[in-house]
């Protein structure tokens, strides 16, 4: 099996156009754009982003269907946990409860989304309307602040959101580089392994040349994210969540059998069904996750941003859409990755901080997201054209 | 003699890998009634499109001579604007819009950025008076009935000037009523001066209007038969329609032993989803024993799929009532999921609707309907999910680099083999196969005969679906004859015959 430049230009695009953009970025912003900090704020300004996307890729999967409700959720969520811990209500208590909020709101959309067949964008534009007036019943139109600081600490928010390092170190955490270099030894360890089994149960595996290189590669990548992490604070507790998130719905979507169904009811509704699965139950499931996810979405927010406002979260919903249709997901349903919209999210987060740095006018940065967005589509189409 | 309106000069069609059309001449005088039958896939429809410019000039050979000259459409509204019309066996009309809406639609009276409603609907009333409706032009056509939609699809033809009409099938989804008051309007269409041409399987309606038929075989001519000149009965045009020899294109299955009664239904009626009054299955009794191989044949419309469907767990129709026993157990399948518990398969008709995932490759459509098969607890055992496809693969002899391939990459036959592969990987132990060797090729059609042996020897049982006679006859033991909804013939392997079966059907046509 020879490798074809081209196709592998074509699989991973995205990830070639997150490159060339940090490129650009780097070099506009005089070195700027890949400082320390600026790497730690990525992922902690887009915690939200990365955790509702996975959310929305499964409604995504099952059909197009997207969920415009999360933003409003995220808000209300967050809006009953901050209540709840001002009046000194437990902690653990009120992270439960935010997150059941979710569930329920989740269950809500899909009952009429699943059995009374409610198109999915007219549900969940009702729960956006619905659940934006109930952040502000909730919060009775007040920010309400934070203080629980063991809160804060878990869920990436206030000043010390970071993980200890173990090793005392001064102005370099290397408990971070640490963790960072046993992710990658365990990446390599399952990639060979896989590899042996399947080896051994006589598949063809193709040269080892390329899993090498890709494996340099990713680990490579890796180890720089947490020596750039390392330098600053540490690893911010909203990435051990987002990596949580990431990974258990990198499995579901890969390895379990209600994932397979998101795919094939995306796919091919009525083949799926002819072949016993209940296609309600799929989109049952789908919605209900979306929902768990904006209720951890809310909970990170909050912390981080140390209060809950009636008027947060506005606009979340179309990040975590536009970070899945970037990140290759199909517009019909039945294709796309966790993979993916990790780039799709780090390319938006990306854009938008480079610009911030650069000092560009916020509404501009609005029209060149509406234009990454288009683009990422129009490669899609053209792209899947071309193969018919 | 009348003069010659339409000449079609030996046309042939190519599609990739299949000649569709070969050398096909067709003469229609004006003036006259025309009709073109021959068996489903005998290419009727596709010489229709060549007509009409749905194939374009430049992707056929041959001529087409229309009012003594030869036309090249690119388009169908090429031919429109020459007064070739065609009416589509599937009505085309839009059930939200008012007739006359729909009569105009793509031709909206008035300037392009202002509809003229008052000319619109008045000219829809004059057409509509024409084909003998009453109705306002401004009811929307939802509110009508079937046949009243077929007629209003004729006035529409009309209004675009027809001078020769097509009609593919015009009576397929109406009553006897109905298709009588449509043929005495097509006769009277003809005293106007109007020709036509019908392509229809109901040979009862042919020999009613027809003044000249001409029968079309595997692409090919075989006769024009001159009503007037010569005496025709239905009888005649069978024996054009099907004069062909059975070679050996059926793999020879022996030695097997039937076994006991393995699915039995009995007294089995369904109801459309939507219309619940009209029975689409009416009071059908059938079964199956192990190691047979039970033919259902009739035309299309006849209710088939339905019926299979509404068996396979219910997935199709309304108000279903009857017994249905498997292996002497009176079960009741509420849904596909129990009915793949209760070891059926249905293998659909529609491949790329129904059946597979084409976005998906084989190994994931393989195990889509046994997911329990490859997994444990939820979480899919990939290797083992590999394995089994790359079996089955091997098996079924499915031509393709991988099973990591997608389906909707491959051809019709190996996109079959692995519709059944996935049917088969449920272990049932009575398969449902509707027309399993639709549009696809010579050689992959015999392998999947075989796959039906195998199955058969196996000592499964088999419903075979087919609207192909000769495949019917050469691989059933046994044939069900369905027409309208109703079981209307059933026959044994030595007694069948291509004459028989297609008697059958006209004498139940005729409501003898």
């Amino acid at each position: 099996m020879s490798i074809n430049i081209r196709d592998v230009l074509k699989k991973y695009f995205m990830v070639f156009a997150l490159i060339a953009v940090i490129c650009i970025f780097q070099a506009t912003t005089g070195g700027k754009m890949l400082l320390p900090q600026n790497v730690n704020n990525l992922i902690s300004q887009n915690a939200y982003v990365f955790v509702l996307a996975a959310g929305m890729l499964l409604c995504i999967l099952t059909g197009g269907n997207i969920d415009l409700a999360v933003g409003s959720v995220v808000c209300f969520v967050g809006g009953i946990g901050a209540v709840m811990m001002d009046n000194d209500l437990n902690m653990v208590f009120a992270v439960v409860a935010m997150l059941i909020g979710g569930l329920l709101v989740g269950a809500w959309q899909r009952f009429w989304i699943a059995y009374l067949k409610v198109p999915p964008f007219i549900a969940t534009l009702a729960g956006m309307y619905a659940f934006r007036g109930l952040s502000n019943v909730v919060l009775q139109g007040y920010a309400v602040g934070i203080r629980n600081e063991l809160f804060l600490f878990i869920f990436g928010g206030g000043a010390d959101c970071y993980v200890p390092d173990l090793f005392g170190g001064q102005g370099y955490n290397l408990t971070c580089l640490v963790l960072g270099i046993v992710l990658v030894l365990v990446y390599i360890a399952f990639v060979i392994k896989g590899r042996a089994s399947a080896i051994k149960a006589g598949y063809d595996v193709g040269s080892f040349g390329p899993v090498v290189a890709k494996m340099i590669i990713i680990g490579a990548a890796v180890i720089w994210f947490f020596d750039r992490l390392s330098r600053y604070k540490g690893i911010p507790t909203s990435l051990i969540w987002i990596g949580l998130v990431l990974l258990a719905y990198a499995y579901i979507t890969s390895n379990t059998t209600m994932g397979r169904y998101l795919y094939a009811v995306g796919g091919n509704e009525k083949a799926t069904q002819l072949s016993g699965v209940d296609p309600r139950k799929v989109y049952f499931f789908a919605y209900v996750n979306m929902g768990l996810m904006a209720g951890l979405a809310g909970i990170l927010n909050t912390a981080r941003l140390t209060q809950a406002q009636p008027t947060f979260g506005q606009g979340y919903e179309m990040d975590a859409i536009a970070a899945c249709f970037i990140g290759g997901a199909s517009a019909y349903g039945g294709e796309g990755n966790i993979f993916g919209i990790v780039i799709g999210a780090l390319l938006m987060g990306v854009i938008n901080m480079g610009m911030s740095i650069m000092g560009v006018d916020a509404n501009y940065q609005k029209v060149v997201k509406g234009l990454v967005v288009l683009a990422a589509i129009i490669f899609d189409v053209v792209s899947s054209k071309k193969k018919k | 003699m009348a003069k010659e309106l339409l000449r079609m000069d030996h046309i042939t069609k190519i599609f990739p890998g299949v000649k569709a059309l070969d050398n096909v001449n067709l003469s229609v005088e004006e003036g006259e009634i025309h009709a073109l039958v021959g068996e489903n896939g005998a290419g009727k429809s596709t010489l229709m499109n060549v007509l009409s410019g749905i194939y374009p000039y430049g992707t056929y050979e041959g001529d087409i001579v229309y009012n003594g000259e030869v036309c090249k459409f690119q388009t169908i509204k090429d031919s429109e604007q020459k007064g070739i019309v065609i009416i589509h066996q599937e009505l085309a009309l839009v059930p939200q819009m008012s007739i006359g809406e729909n009569m105009f639609l793509g031709n909206e009276r008035g300037k392009k950025n202002a509809i003229n409603w008052n000319e619109t609907y008045g000219e829809a009333d004059k057409y509509l008076k024409m084909v003998g409706l009453t109705e306002s032009s401004r009811v929307l056509i939802k509110d009508i009935g079937t046949g009243k939609q077929q007629l209003v699809e004729i006035a529409k033809a009309l209004a675009k000037h027809a001078k020769l009409l097509i009609l593919d099938e015009p009576t397929s989804s109406l009553n006897e009523t109905d298709s009588r008051a449509l043929l005495d309007l097509m006769l009277e269409f003809k005293k106007q001066g109007m020709t036509m041409i019908i392509i229809s399987h109901k040979l009862n309606e042919v020999v009613y209007v027809a003044d000249k038929i001409t029968v079309i075989r595997d692409g090919s001519t075989v006769e024009t038969m001159d009503c007037h000149a010569m005496e025709i009965n239905e009888d005649r045009i069978i024996r054009g329609m099907v004069g062909r020899e059975l070679t050996n294109r059926f793999p020879k299955r022996e030695g097997v032993e039937l076994g006991d009664i393995n699915m039995e239904v009995k007294d089995w009626t369904v109801h459309h989803p939507l219309y619940t009054e009209r029975k689409v299955v009416d009071n059908v009794n059938l079964n199956v024993r192990k190691g047979e191989v039970v033919g259902i044949y009739g035309l299309m419309g006849a209710g088939r799929t339905e019926l299979a469907m509404s068996i396979f767990g219910k997935s199709y129709g309304s108000g279903i009532s009857g017994t249905l026993k498997i292996n002497g157990q009176e079960v009741d399948l509420k849904d596909a999921k129990a009915a793949i518990e209760a070891k059926l398969a249905y293998v659909t008709e529609d491949r790329k609707g129904n059946g597979l995932v084409l976005t998906n490759p084989i190994r994931v459509n393989t195990s889509l309907a046994n997911m329990k098969g490859v997994s444990d607890k939820g979480i899919i055992d990939k290797d083992k999910e590999y394995q089994v496809a790359d079996e089955y693969r091997a098996k079924l002899n499915t031509k393709t680099p991988s099973v990591e391939q997608n389906v909707g990459n491959l051809s019709g036959g190996n996109q079959q083999k692995v519709l059944l592969a996935k049917w088969m990987f449920t272990d049932p132990d009575i398969l449902i196969l509707d027309e399993p060797t639709r549009g696809i090729d010579v050689g992959a059609k015999y392998e999947i005969y075989c796959i039906i042996n195998d199955l058969a020897k196996a000592g499964k049982s088999v419903v075979m679906i087919s609207s192909e006679l000769p495949e019917i006859l050469g691989m059933s033991d046994r044939i069900y004859i369905m027409n309208e909804g109703k079981f209307v013939g059933e026959l044994n392997a030595e007694e069948a015959s291509q004459e028989r079966i297609m008697a059958n059907i006209v004498q139940a046509g005729r409501g003898e």
